[in-house]
Parts: structure tokens; C-alpha cells; sequence
């Protein structure tokens, strides 16, 4: 039992750490933002070429890194520190992990190989729901007609879907849920998005009345469980960003404190300040075992039942911890906090917006209570 | 980041939940679960026969070296003991202020006449130990000690003052006591750490009686109590630095089981909410999440601070107290509320008793090792490298 990380893994952190630092400083990811892409594309093209990141999880077979929920999570961590606006999120936590866990192997055959060599820009739905990928169905219905497949209705939610070459999108069918692989050139097709009050990730609807071939369904039947794995690794890159865009609050608190004098001194020498930077800390350190654990889990054999569990509570907790000390980032920077210029109002909007993802804080305790309190619980839901 | 365990420290788990399947029997029955802070005052006599019982299977002081009288464990290996012994029930142990504070000093600062001499009682759980070192007026500022301890001509001390929070004092045949031996000086220069025998002429011990009935803490009273020249531990003025490298030594490996005692809490509190019918109220149900996420939470965290993870900076480490002894204190609030007025009546019921002693005696966890004032303190200059507070120049 060992939660030290590998000597590769703080490679691949610290790599990330510089170079986000480089490329995605408080102005960078405000020119990104208001880009009509609504991302930085040479950042995302270093990204995706020299850096390699987009082939973190995907297995050495398909050309990819073959490394695990770790290093993704340690990934996403610096990436939620800088509020990074990229396909990145979209294309490799969200996209590839459904392809691993729910596709068949030709549909991770086609398309694992090109998110690997970050050739390919995809995106799924990332729903308000702690129920699972099924919400992101109902309102999808595919209807099989001779040697094809038409797909009617909406998909909501897909971040950073508006220049996408690939949607993956969960629809109802006779038979259940699908997952089906929809180029983004489909015709009839739309693709419409909006642009929300956290400015660094955009989420679009997509209108659909399409027909699409036989093999664009790619969701395997014997991969019944990747629905509820892929989703909870979900969010565990989710919290993991919000690990991440939590401890920046912190650290530009921190820093402001130490510099702005009141009275005389430093506000960072009152107890009254020192105590909520303090409590933010805590708050940081809990979220981040908590995430840790889970990718741990995650990365381990853990089964999918306590899979849930763990990121499901590492979701819970860093919904709260990030508005938390989103919030507290505003207050302890006083009048400039509340301006546009200061970088807090940054991370506030992506707690607010990212609280919801996947489940909100309410939502998943009241899963995790559900599991704890079952009639039948035993010792997985207990075990410590 | 692994946290898959070995072959070997699987079997090593299966020998210590074998040996207390074996031992924690017959009489030893009636203690499972019991003792510990917030209980010490069940059994006391029992549960220092069970310290003999676990010292003939050797299972007392696990992690000391062998040289010492231990068993040597690895770090792992000590958490899987803490971990078994907790999950088996095992009562609160009489031995730990002399398992994890006293003996760890001696070895690291006695001399070996002293190490000779206290070190076997220790192992064999025949010994018991006491704290002294808070003060009325040093409680928070430790280093205000005022105990004043005057080297006589045959080098012994004698020791006038008072010490306070000493708990199990009455149950303990010595205590250790951080005093002034050095007139004049103040702050944490000129003190000693000194041994003594608690029946002695010069010192009377009373109980505190705590908000919650129970008395397991003390104040003990010196007045001309003499400690032998050979009780004295490091040199005069050493006392702050041995009294440190020992609260050191008590964050460690038994944290893990002290959560496994923590999961047993939350285990009753689940029962109490399904007995209760409370398990189907929203709010109760949205804290027993919460709770239970926490307790995810501390264990994460330990696993953390044993693996080393963050080496310079040990934020994991920081956080630790403050995070279990707050979390403590909301398990105790959410198992009155569930209880309702079931819990307003002082109860033996083994569904209800432990709750209460739980909720009463969970103040206590944010006030003593560094109140959650304290704490944030240290968070705040420590981790985050924060503005120290004012403190009188040391003399």
C-alpha cells in the first residue's frame, strides 16, 4: 500500500505545471476564451503533438501511453488550476474514456489511435444528473431503418463540442441505451453554442435528424458496466480540475494578502485572515486525498460498485471545496475581488458552473446515503 | 500510488485479527469496544489485564526496536496492527501514554540506566504512565510553564506546582513533568523533564469532573514531590526539546486505527438512524454522506502522510487534527440528532451509551494536542508560510 506517486508521475505533473504556466497565464486564458474557437489553437496543437497528453489513457495498442487515472487526474489538476480552455477535457477525459469503457474494440480501433496522436477533437455530453449517462439519452431516440440508423432529437450538454470532428452521443433505443459515434459533418446535423458566464469551457446543444450508418452504433454489450465506470471516472477528472482551480484560489489569496497593507501591515498577518486561509487549505488537502484516493482506486481493482462511490464523493467534495474557496478568494481580496480585472471572479464562475457537472454536491450524498443505508449494505459501501 | 497490500502483509493482518479472535474472549468480552478517550473509566483494572494478556502475545509496543523490548514493525505492518486491533474491538489501550509517548523519549533521549529501568514495564504492560505538562496558565502556551523543580545537594528535584488535564493520573504508577529548573528563565528555556513516582508525600491528585459526568482527567498537585538526580531526562534545560520530539511521536501509525474506532462510531450511527427511522429524513441522510465521506477523507489522507507524499511541505500532516477532531465533533452533533429524545436521557443502553460519550466527549477533541485556534495557526504559517503570531520575546 503505497499513495506515493512515481517518479513518472511527478514528471508528467511538474511538466504540466510549467507549461501551463507558459502558455495559460491570467491573460492567455482570457484571449482563449474570447477566441471565436474558444481556445488557444497553438496551445492545443502542443498539447496534442509534443506533449503527448492525449494519449495518457489510452492503451499502448492503439499508439497511446497506456497510463491510467493517475496521471490523468494529476493532469487535469494543473489544467483546473489554470482554468485552460481547450478541447482537452472534452476530447480525452470525457471522449476517450467512453470509447475505452462502453465501445467495441473496432470503434477503439478506428478512433483511439487519433485522439492518441491528437488528431481528433471530440466531445460527449457532460450532464447535470448524478444518475449516469442516461439522462444524457432520453431526449435522443434511435430508430433503426434498414441498414441504418436515424438518430431524432437533442443531445444537450457537450463541452467544447462547437469544432468537434467527433460527437459521441448516448441515445434511446428499443433496446436500452446507445452509444453512437456521429461525425460532427453529419448531415442534419446542428451544432448550437452558447456562450455561459464561465467563458473557459462552452457547452453546446446538438439538433439532430440524422441517418448515420449501421455501424455508428459502437456501445458493447459485454462493456455493461463501462457506462457506470466511464462515468464516474468522469468525475474524478472533474474534481480533479476543480482540485486544481481551488488551490489557485488559494494561492493568488495568499499572495494578494501578503501584499495588500491595511492599518499599517500585511492583511495575511490578521487571524482573521490567516484562520479562512487556513480553513481553505483544509478544505484543499481533503479534496485532494480524496481525489487521490480515488484515482488510486481507479487505477487499481477496485470494482465498480465502490468506483462509484469514491468519485462520486471526490465530485461531492470538490463542488464544495472550489465554490468555497472561490468564494472566500472574493472576499479576502476585498474591493478588487469583485472586479473583472482580479482573477477570483474567474474561478467563482467555474465553481458555480462546474457544481453541477455530473451530479451535484446534494445529489451525490444523496447517492452515497442511498449505498450506505441500503437494506443490504455490506461491507464494500463500509469498508475504510 | 498503489494500494494493493503484499502476500506477507496480508498474512500478517490474518495472524493479528487470528490472535484477537482468540484472546479478546471470556472475561476480555465485556471490554470490546470499550476505554479509549471518552470512556477510560471502563474497566480500568480489566483493561490493564488485558495490557498483560496483549504483552505475553507480545503484541505491546510493536513498533519500538526489538533491542528496546518491541516487535520491530515496519511502518505498514504497524498500521495493519493498529488497523486489526481496532477492527476486532480491541479496548482502548491503558499503555498508550507510556507505549507512545514516555518510552519513544527515553529511547530517543534517556539515558540507560533510565531506558534499563522503565523501558521492560512498559512491555510487560505493567507500568503506567501519566502526562504533566498543561498548566493553568499554559494550556495553548505550552512553554508557559510555571512548576517550579529545585536541584538539592543530592542532585534530586524537588518539584512544587500543579498540572492539569493529566489523564488516567489515578490509574498510573509514574508521571512525566515538564518544570521550570532553571530560576528566572522563562518561555521554553531552562526546563527538565523529569520522572516521578505519583505515590509520593508531595503530590495529591483530583479529578476533573467534565461537562459530560466522566472523570478521566486530573489535577495533580506538587508540593515538595521529589524526583530522583537519576530521573532527570537530557540535560537542564533540555525539557522543551525532549517534551517536542515526544508530541512528534504521537502522530503516527495509530491514526489509521483510530479511524477504524471511527468507522465502529459511524456504524452506530447508521444503526441508530435505521432504528430510529431518521434513515429516511433528507437532511440526516445528506450528513451520514457526509460523514462518511470524511472518514474516506482521513483515511486517504493518512495514507498519504505514511507514504510521504508531499515531503517538504507535509500539508497532509497539517491538516490531520484539525480535520479529525472537527469531523468528530459533527459525528457526535448527527448522532444526538438522530437520537432525538433518546438521547436526552443519560442512557447504558450499548446502542445509545457510546453516542453520548461520543457527542460530550468530542468537545474535548478540538481543545486538547493544539485547539482549533492553534491549529489554524500552524496551518496558516507552516503550510501556507503565512505571517507568524506576535509572540513574547524568550528569555
Amino acid at each position: 500500500m503505497n499513495f506515493a506517486l512515481t517518479d513518472d508521475q511527478i514528471m508528467i505533473r511538474d511538466a504540466a505545471e510549467s507549461f501551463l504556466a507558459d502558455v495559460a497565464d491570467s491573460a492567455a486564458v482570457r484571449k482563449a476564451a474570447a477566441d471565436p474557437r474558444g481556445y488557444d489553437e497553438a496551445a492545443w496543437r502542443r498539447i496534442a503533438g509534443e506533449l503527448g497528453w492525449c494519449g495518457i489513457p489510452v492503451p499502448e495498442a492503439h499508439g497511446g501511453l497506456g497510463l491510467g487515472a493517475v496521471e490523468l487526474m494529476l493532469v487535469q489538476e494543473q489544467i483546473g488550476r489554470r482554468l485552460l480552455p481547450s478541447p482537452f477535457f472534452a476530447t480525452v477525459c470525457l471522449a476517450a474514456t467512453v470509447l475505452r469503457e462502453v465501445a467495441s474494440d473496432a470503434a477503439q480501433a478506428e478512433f483511439l489511435p487519433r485522439i492518441a496522436a491528437g488528431a481528433l477533437r471530440a466531445s460527449a455530453p457532460l450532464p447535470s444528473d448524478a444518475g449516469g449517462w442516461t439522462a444524457a439519452a432520453s431526449m435522443l431516440r434511435a430508430t433503426p431503418e434498414s441498414g441504418h440508423w436515424r438518430l431524432q432529437g437533442v443531445a444537450e450538454r457537450l463541452p467544447d463540442a462547437q469544432d468537434a470532428e467527433l460527437l459521441l452521443l448516448f441515445a434511446e433505443t428499443a433496446d436500452g441505451p446507445g452509444l453512437f459515434a456521429v461525425p460532427a459533418e453529419s448531415q442534419g446535423l446542428q451544432v448550437v453554442t452558447a456562450e455561459g458566464w464561465d467563458g473557459t469551457r462552452r457547452f453546446s446543444r446538438v439538433l439532430l435528424d440524422a441517418v448515420l450508418p449501421d455501424a455508428a452504433r459502437i456501445d458493447e454489450a459485454r462493456r455493461a458496466d463501462g457506462y457506470a465506470r466511464s462515468f464516474a471516472l468522469a468525475q474524478l477528472y472533474v474534481a480533479a480540475e476543480q482540485l486544481g482551480a481551488a488551490q489557485q484560489c488559494l494561492d493568488l489569496t495568499v499572495a494578494y494578502t501578503a501584499t495588500r497593507k491595511q492599518f499599517g501591515r500585511a492583511i495575511a498577518g490578521f487571524q482573521a485572515v490567516k484562520h479562512r486561509c487556513a480553513e481553505m487549505m483544509v478544505r484543499i488537502e481533503a479534496l485532494r486525498s480524496a481525489v487521490y484516493g480515488a484515482a488510486a482506486q481507479a487505477a487499481g481493482d477496485a470494482g465498480v460498485a465502490s468506483l462509484q462511490l469514491e468519485c462520486a464523493m471526490a465530485k461531492a467534495l470538490g463542488s464544495d471545496a472550489l465554490f468555497a474557496c472561490a468564494q472566500e478568494a472574493i472576499q479576502l481580496h476585498g474591493g478588487v475581488g469583485f472586479t473583472w480585472e482580479y482573477d477570483p471572479q474567474l474561478y467563482f464562475k467555474r465553481a458555480q458552473a462546474s457544481s453541477h457537472w455530473l451530479g451535484s454536491a446534494d445529489a451525490l450524498r444523496e447517492g452515497i446515503a442511498g449505498r450506505l443505508l441500503a437494506p443490504d449494505n455490506t461491507p464494500p459501501a463500509m469498508a475504510v | 500510488m498503489n494500494l494493493q497490500s503484499t502476500a506477507a502483509d496480508e498474512a500478517f493482518r490474518n495472524d493479528i485479527a487470528a490472535w484477537m479472535r482468540a484472546h479478546l474472549v471470556g472475561e476480555y468480552a465485556a471490554i470490546r469496544h470499550r476505554g479509549g478517550p471518552g470512556d477510560e473509566e471502563a474497566d480500568p483494572a480489566l483493561r490493564k489485564a488485558w495490557e498483560r494478556e496483549l504483552a505475553k502475545g507480545g503484541w505491546t509496543c510493536v513498533g519500538w526496536p526489538r533491542e528496546f523490548g518491541g516487535r520491530g514493525l515496519s511502518i505498514e505492518q504497524q498500521v495493519i496492527f493498529h488497523e486489526e486491533y481496532a477492527r476486532a474491538g480491541g479496548p482502548g489501550r491503558m499503555g498508550h501514554i507510556g507505549e507512545g509517548l514516555i518510552g519513544p523519549a527515553l529511547i530517543q533521549y534517556g539515558s540507560a540506566a533510565q531506558k534499563q529501568e522503565f523501558l521492560p514495564g512498559i512491555v510487560a504492560g505493567t507500568t503506567f504512565w501519566a502526562q504533566g505538562y498543561s498548566e493553568p496558565g499554559a494550556g495553548s502556551d505550552l512553554a508557559n510553564v510555571q512548576t517550579r523543580a529545585e536541584r538539592q545537594a543530592d542532585g534530586s528535584w524537588k518539584v512544587t506546582g500543579q498540572k492539569i488535564w493529566t489523564s488516567l493520573a489515578h490509574e498510573s504508577e509514574w508521571i512525566f513533568v515538564l518544570a521550570r529548573g532553571e530560576a528566572g528563565t522563562k518561555g521554553n528555556k531552562g526546563l527538565v523533564f523529569l520522572l516521578l513516582p505519583l505515590a509520593q508525600p508531595g503530590i495529591e491528585i483530583r479529578p476533573i469532573r467534565q461537562l459530560g459526568g466522566g472523570s478521566e482527567f486530573n489535577e495533580v498537585f506538587f508540593d515538595g514531590a521529589v524526583a530522583r538526580a537519576e530521573h532527570l531526562v537530557g540535560a537542564v534545560g533540555d525539557g522543551w526539546k525532549v517534551a517536542m520530539g515526544l508530541l512528534e511521536a504521537e502522530r503516527g501509525t495509530s491514526t489509521l486505527g483510530q479511524q477504524m474506532h471511527f468507522l465502529h462510531e459511524l456504524e452506530l450511527v447508521i444503526a441508530a438512524a435505521r432504528a430510529t427511522g431518521q434513515d429516511r429524513n433528507p437532511g440526516i441522510r445528506q450528513r451520514i454522506a457526509q460523514a462518511w465521506m470524511g472518514l474516506r477523507v482521513q483515511r486517504y489522507n493518512a495514507l498519504r502522510m505514511l507514504s510521504g507524499e508531499s515531503t517538504t511541505l507535509r500539508r497532509e500532516a497539517l491538516i490531520g487534527k484539525y480535520y479529525w477532531s472537527n469531523w468528530h465533533r459533527d459525528l457526535g452533533k448527527l448522532a444526538m440528532d438522530i437520537l432525538g429524545p433518546l438521547g436526552d436521557v443519560p442512557s447504558d443502553d450499548p446502542a445509545i451509551r457510546p453516542l453520548q460519550q461520543l457527542f460530550f466527549f468530542s468537545r474535548a477533541d478540538t481543545i486538547y494536542a493544539g485547539t482549533n485556534e492553534i491549529q489554524l495557526n500552524l496551518i496558516a504559517e507552516r503550510g501556507l508560510g503565512m505571517p507568524r503570531e506576535a509572540r513574547p520575546a524568550v528569555g
